[in-house]
């Protein structure tokens, strides 16, 4: 097995994860992206401890890591999610917007939309 | 020493259409309409990433793939649309106003990485031996060498368990 091709399916997957954390706006599928870009390391991961034939298993053991950080950091991140939903009724990510700096006299709507096309 | 690039063998054969599978469900996840679906197409791309551990000899993660993120981590995520009453059916809203830029962003760290590791990598090539990442493998470096992090990540679990229930329960108030 060359290595150029689990780390190409892993470089694409990552830039898919990229894709969705920039231009989703529901908080959920944001945190979906985030796992896929996590796949992605996990995927190389397991690559390159192949090639590299650790006698420690570190790759793989890094993986299994990854894995359960990542299902802690989901339930973590739903907690949040379903505390936001309560309090604000949204969790759409262009509305959560208490912490910006407000930028000058610009309604509301154009406000989301122009800060979003700098995030 | 190394095999030439092209031909494939079988089993790069079989590595590169679970990776198209798994990519492809990748780029509905992040642009279907509905959400629903979103998180259903997670499970065909996570499936398709553990044949891919499979394929690279990586068994037993390959297990704990299907069971973590197909079997908690997707339900999760379900419960999650499901609690927050998000709309199911077709919804028009679920992409911000900066697709475009996000587009441009993504492709442009596609390319930067694949250049990087296409050039980086052409030469390298990895023998695949089958039981090097079988249970019994795994089970004893993790509980022989790497068995403080495994320790320290227990309690890393046990610490979100609680908070997640001390976030998500509404009877739990502030001092005052």
């Amino acid at each position: 097995m060359h290595v150029v091709y689990p780390a190409v399916v892993s470089c694409l997957l990552f830039s898919t994860g990229v894709y969705g954390v920039l231009a989703r706006r529901n908080t959920i599928l944001v945190l979906m992206s985030v796992e896929l870009m996590l796949n992605a390391v996990n995927l190389n991961l397991v690559a390159f401890d192949v090639w590299l034939r650790d006698q420690l298993n570190g790759g793989q053991v890094l993986t299994l890591f990854v894995i359960v950080i990542a299902a802690a950091e989901v339930g973590i991140g739903l907690a949040i999610v379903l505390a936001v939903f309560r309090n604000r009724q949204s969790i759409d990510l262009d509305r959560l917007r208490e912490l910006s700096e407000p930028s000058g006299d610009a309604p509301a709507v154009e406000k989301v939309t122009a800060g979003g096309g700098e995030g | 020493m190394t095999p030439a690039l092209w031909p494939p063998t079988a089993q790069e054969i079989v590595f590169l259409l679970l990776g198209v599978v798994a990519v492809g469900s990748a780029l509905l996840v992040v642009t279907t309409r509905q959400l629903v679906h979103a998180a259903l197409w997670l499970v065909a791309c996570f499936g398709a990433l553990a044949g891919c551990y499979l394929v690279l000899t990586a068994e037993f993660v390959a297990w704990v793939q299907v069971l973590i993120y197909v079997g908690a981590v997707v339900v999760l995520m379900l419960f999650g649309i499901m609690l927050t009453r998000a709309p199911i059916g077709r919804t028009a809203d679920l992409d911000s106003g900066n697709r475009v830029l996000a587009a441009i962003v993504a492709l442009a760290t596609a390319a930067v990485l694949v250049t990087v590791v296409v050039d980086g990598f052409r030469t390298a090539y990895a023998p695949l031996e089958p039981g090097t990442g079988s249970a019994k493998t795994l089970g004893g470096s993790i509980f022989r060498t790497w068995v403080l992090p495994f320790e320290a990540l227990s309690v890393l679990l046990l610490a979100a368990l609680i908070g997640a229930i001390v976030i998500s329960r509404t009877d739990i108030k502030g001092r005052e």
